[in-house]
């Protein structure tokens, strides 16, 4: 027996030498004979990421618990049981009356069991382990599944993005009803920007979904993320790039967020995702969706859909902040990059010593746009002299566009056109609602709890 | 009605009445084969909760400004499997309610937030508890999501960790074994569970408890009590833990001969288990009564099976009021045979509870159908259906009048569940004490309230990392570990106390004072150690003021005892020297001043880390009040300055 054959899972130097010696392997039910007592169970693998010092055993009472392996006098083995770990899997019933949905896969965790070793989530996927945990998915749809990526959702990036576009046009073209895309919910916002400017025209819903509670957790949002977003994409009208996450905390109902408009808000909240400066597309619930606004594009019947899954990846996303270096600009001309989205103050600001730098990267044909870090409302940079000086140093305003929607487009732009006019004519004319001609007043709403009519607003509803 | 021959009862327990609590000798809780575990829950004494920072022990009787709301769906556990009470609490398709005040919950509560590292107070408080037992102490500690599925935590799970295992009590002549200390979070406070729908109040929320787990080493219900007010008493003498009103509660486990492990849970005080365990005892003996008169009929699992009859039409136009008044609402009613069960629904199984009341529960529970009565028996005395009526039901079930039918109403989901639910039982009833959770209802009775969870509800915690205990921390603690109460009683003999002074003295709060003054005994001092525990426990006397006064007072008393210069019966009027407490506004002037004072000697300290700086301060605050103001308002009002931001201007 040695480390490598898996027999010590996770196991090294020196708790690993002790179960060597005492010919413990992982799955012994076993006796720890310690200087603090003796404790009983099974032996555990042992996450990666944990030290290297402790030995862990699992009780009858189902408990871990982590002995130090300079504690150990002795081992004593009675046995051995391995765990199999398996979401029941029962096969997806087919129904001629319902339509086809695809779920395509790229990480993140919609339905998923645990390692025991890395304690970490894995998902679980096949349309017979969804089945096995989210069966009410077989009353909305025929489901199929595929997985194009096993990533969590910070390590997608443009070749994804594109990878992900030509597996939804294509499915688009074999007929199904709608597509649902399984994500990891960080960036969730970058991809759902990168697919509705990928996939132009689309005549069916593409549904990006995810959760903030993993389902291995019996409080998980994700069971009815998945129903919401299933049901959305199987017999919504709305054929759009949309986000599908929950509106309140409580388990009510989902929005469906337009994909250029829609940013993940909290670092931990269920209902995270939110529409900026504008309202969202509509709800979805078990009764079925409800649109919120009558401007979305209709479902069609063709099968056609504009394909354009290009990426130019030298391009940036620059936070301003006070006090920033000219430097942090001149970095990115010196190697190379091609576009600078600056996310700057108030209207679209930044400080004077930027100047030069900014001059630059004019003079190097760099594409520098500036896009707002308040989030909500527009560039407007006519109002201050900051504005007009930046503008004077070729710096374009992109309107209301989020900085990490204007940092996705500005990438796929480029992949289309180095010419300065083309991609600004890219960039300013809306694919679909990442510029929009007007803001409602009900765009902004952060209420501000404390105050007294909130918390008679909040002790009304549900949150 | 009459029973033919075939099903008269067999078994003299199931034709006497059950014996009352109390009436039963040692020997014949010996010969049932009584067997009682306990599990004690104590809440540790912190000023925040176990993983949050919001404050501990700040309840909102009833107010709160949010409410919301939730599901629960069951997950495997970490070997792969579902664990039964999970997917019977998913079959009870509960909306679970939460009510929120924002001054005693956080977004981690309510599960929109992962969980801060554990309060280091509370860990060091339960490896103290864990040392009293004399338990081996791990040397990681593992966080362990505990599902509960009830809603009553709103993650589905509880986070625990066991903090050592295999300790053990001295009991009289025997030793009780300590399974194992764990440490975790408290749940939510039930308001209300009607229909599908459950409230839950979330102060109480993850407070830090500590939980004691004994092995079933109690043969007597009154054992039980006793072992459970020595554990109770071990951690108050640690002072780790806090007291009072719902601080402490306990679930006890009990079993007979060939019966199982029960769990009744949620006994809040130490005085109802005796009455508590002797019922459940009753409840299994007769249980397993029942099950014998089922396998002399022939009655096995498999021959009894799932059968609801819609019997709406024939029960329509009846007198029975509460079944006209559902059937108008437009409620199903379904009929579900029991053939062999003829005699044993009104078996006893507790006072005033019959066999069919374990029927009604699980109807209750699981199929949420809670008006009650929620079912009515064909073979039962109280009035129902008229005995025609009964007829056209029997008829309609094809089953012979004798055969036992259990009606049920509701809607047509919940009826369908009712009835599996009744199903289940039956069988359960072939094997004898179905494996369950229940309730402790006031009368001393219990309830049926889930399937008792196994070990396959719970896996690891993947939001925090485990803790080692490094061999340093482990010694600290040991190094002030409190007497135990059979130590003290060594201690005591030791120095010449009579036993019956030293067993009231070794459980009495006036411990500390006479551990600490006994020190000020010279060898072969005139005044002695007795005299010293009389004195303290003297019950003419008005102690609990005297008790409080300041431990210089009475320093300088036993130097004047020692030394001759008083007698011990004129101590007591030199009590009223003693500080006595200070009126509201004094107090607050009192404890300003000697916060003051307390933060700069502090400082000169140096505490390393918050919470040592804050344990400092308290002590250094009570040192300069003497007893003039209640620990508990010094308590109170530091916890609200710290929440509202420390005075730092002490702290270097």
């Amino acid at each position: 027996m040695n480390a490598d054959t898996g027999d010590f899972k996770g196991y090294r130097s020196p708790t690993l030498d002790l179960l060597q010696s005492q010919s413990a392997p992982v799955w012994s039910l076993a006796t720890l004979h310690t200087k603090r007592g003796d404790f009983s169970g099974l032996i555990l693998p042992r996450s990666e990421t944990a030290d290297a010092d402790h030995i862990v055993l699992k009780l009858d009472t189902g408990y871990n618990i982590g002995v130090r392996h300079d504690t150990v006098h002795r081992i004593t083995v009675h046995g051995r049981k391995e765990a199999h770990y398996q979401i029941p899997e029962r096969a997806f019933p087919h129904d001629p009356k319902k339509p086809r949905v695809k779920l395509l896969g790229t990480g993140g965790t919609i339905a998923s069991r645990l390692d025991y070793r890395t304690g970490a989530v894995i998902p679980a996927f096949s349309p017979g382990e969804l089945y096995g945990s989210v069966p009410e998915l077989a009353d909305i749809c025929n489901m199929e599944t595929e997985k194009l990526y096993g990533v969590f959702s910070e390590n997608m990036g443009p070749e994804q993005w594109m990878g992900t576009a030509r597996a939804i046009a294509a499915e688009i073209e074999k007929g199904v009803a709608g597509i649902v895309v399984g994500h990891g919910t960080d960036t969730m916002h970058h991809t759902a920007a990168a697919l509705s400017f990928m996939l132009q025209d689309l005549p069916v819903p593409v549904v990006m979904v995810g959760s903030q509670r993993s389902s291995d957790r019996p409080s998980s949002d994700a069971a009815i993320n998945l129903i919401n977003a299933t049901r959305t994409a199987a017999t919504s009208d709305i054929a759009e790039v949309m986000v599908c996450m929950f509106g309140p905390t409580s388990d009510e109902y989902g929005l469906l967020h337009r994909g250029t408009r829609v940013r993940k808000m909290h670092s931990s909240y269920r209902s995270t995702f939110r529409t900026l400066s504008d309202i969202p597309l509509g709800k979805v619930d078990l009764t079925g969706v409800t649109p919120y606004r009558d401007d979305y594009r209709r479902r069609r019947s063709e099968r056609k859909v504009d394909l354009k899954a290009v990426f130019d990846d030298r391009v940036s996303l620059v936070y301003y902040y006070p006090n920033m270096k000219p430097d942090i600009v001149d970095s990115l001309i010196d190697n190379g990059y091609k576009g600078i989205i600056i996310a700057g103050t108030g209207l679209g600001h930044v400080n004077k010593p930027l100047y030069p730098a900014l001059d630059r990267a004019r003079a190097a044909g760099v594409h520098v746009y500036m896009t707002v870090q308040t989030m909500w409302g527009y560039v407007q940079m006519y109002v201050y002299e900051t504005g007009r000086e930046l503008m004077g140093l070729g710096v374009i305003p992109a309107a209301n566009m989020l900085p990490e929607v204007a940092y996705v487009k500005l990438g796929w732009a480029l992949g289309q056109s180095q010419d300065h006019d083309e991609v600004r004519r890219l960039m300013l004319t809306p694919v679909n609602g990442e510029i929009t001609d007007r803001e409602p007043h009900d765009g902004y709403l952060v209420l501000q709890g404390g105050s007294p009519e909130v918390a008679a607003f909040i002790s009304s509803q549900w949150k | 009605m009459s029973l033919s021959s075939q099903y008269r009862l067999s078994d003299p327990w199931l034709l006497q009445p059950l014996p009352a609590y109390g009436t039963l000798t040692d020997d014949e809780y010996a010969a049932l084969g009584f067997r009682c575990g306990l599990e004690i829950h104590q809440q540790l004494l912190t000023v925040r909760k176990l993983f949050c920072r919001c404050p501990a022990g700040r309840y909102n009787r009833d107010t709160h400004d949010a409410e919301i709301l939730r599901h629960m769906r069951p997950t495997l556990s970490e070997m792969g499997e579902y664990d039964g009470t999970a997917l019977m609490e998913f079959k009870t398709r509960k909306e679970i309610v939460y009510l929120l005040n924002r001054e005693t919950v956080c977004t981690y509560e309510m599960d929109d937030a992962p969980p801060f590292e554990m309060d280091d107070v509370a860990l060091d408080g339960s490896l103290l508890m864990a040392m009293l037992l004399g338990c081996g102490v791990v040397s990681e500690v593992h966080i362990t999501r505990k599902q509960y599925l009830d809603g009553s935590i709103p993650t589905g799970f509880q986070r625990t960790a066991i903090i050592g295992t295999d300790g053990r009590v001295p009991f009289g002549a025997r030793t009780v074994r300590i399974r194992q200390i764990s440490i975790e979070e408290d749940s939510c406070r039930e308001v209300s569970d009607q229909g599908h729908r459950r409230v839950y109040r979330t102060d109480r929320l993850g407070m830090p408890l500590i939980e004691t787990v004994t092995d079933p080493d109690m043969v007597t219900p009154q054992e039980a009590m006793a072992v459970g007010q020595i554990l109770r008493f071990l951690a108050r003498s640690g002072g780790m833990v806090r007291t009072g009103a719902g601080a402490a509660r306990q679930d006890v486990n009990v079993s007979v001969n060939g019966g199982t492990r029960v769990e009744i849970k949620g006994v809040p005080s130490l005085r109802d288990v005796g009455r508590l365990t002797h019922n459940e005892a009753l409840r299994q003996r007769s249980l397993l009564g029942i099950r014998g008169e089922l396998a002399k009929r022939g009655i096995t699992v498999d021959s009894i099976t799932d059968r609801l009859v819609d019997v709406t039409t024939q029960v329509r136009g009846t007198a029975c009021s509460f079944i006209a008044q559902a059937v108008a609402q437009g409620a199903m009613v379904g009929a579900c045979p029991l053939p062999g069960f003829q005699g044993l629904l009104e078996v006893q199984t507790q006072p005033h509870t019959s066999f069919l009341q374990e029927f009604s529960d699980r109807v209750r529970v699981i199929a949420c159908l809670d008006q009650l009565p929620n079912l009515v028996v064909s073979t039962q005395t109280a009035p129902s259906l008229s005995s025609t009526e009964w007829g056209r039901v029997s008829k309609a079930c094809g089953t012979a009048a004798e055969v036992p039918l259990i009606l049920v109403w509701g809607n047509r989901a919940d009826v369908e569940t009712a009835a599996r639910e009744i199903a289940i039982r039956a069988r359960d009833a072939v094997s004898g004490v179905p494996n369950e959770t229940r309730q402790a209802l006031d009368d001393g009775t219990n309830g049926f309230e889930r399937i008792l969870p196994g070990a396959d509800r719970m896996y690891p915690d993947t939001d925090l990392p485990p803790i080692p205990l490094e061999d340093a921390r482990i010694d600290g603690i040991a190094a002030r570990l409190p007497l135990r109460p059979w130590e003290r009683l060594v201690k005591l003999q030791e120095l010449g106390v009579g036993a019956d002074l030293a067993a009231r003295l070794s459980r009495h709060r006036a411990w500390d004072l006479f551990e600490h003054l006994a020190k000020r005994l010279p060898a072969g001092s005139p005044f002695t150690a007795t005299q010293l525990a009389s004195l303290l426990l003297d019950r003419s006397a008005p102690r609990p003021a005297s008790l409080r006064a300041a431990g210089e007072w009475w320093e300088a008393v036993v130097d004047d005892l020692v030394a001759g210069r008083v007698v011990p019966e004129a101590v007591w009027t030199a009590e009223d020297g003693i500080a006595r407490r200070a009126d509201d506004t004094t107090a607050r002037a009192l404890f300003e001043a000697a916060r003051t004072a307390a933060l700069s000697a502090v400082a000169m300290v140096r505490p390393t880390g918050e919470d040592q700086f804050r344990r400092a301060v308290m002590g250094a605050i009570m040192h300069g009040l003497r007893g003039r103001v209640p620990g508990r308002q010094v308590g109170e009002w530091l916890v609200r300055e710290w929440l509202d931001g420390s005075p730092k201007e002490a702290r270097s």
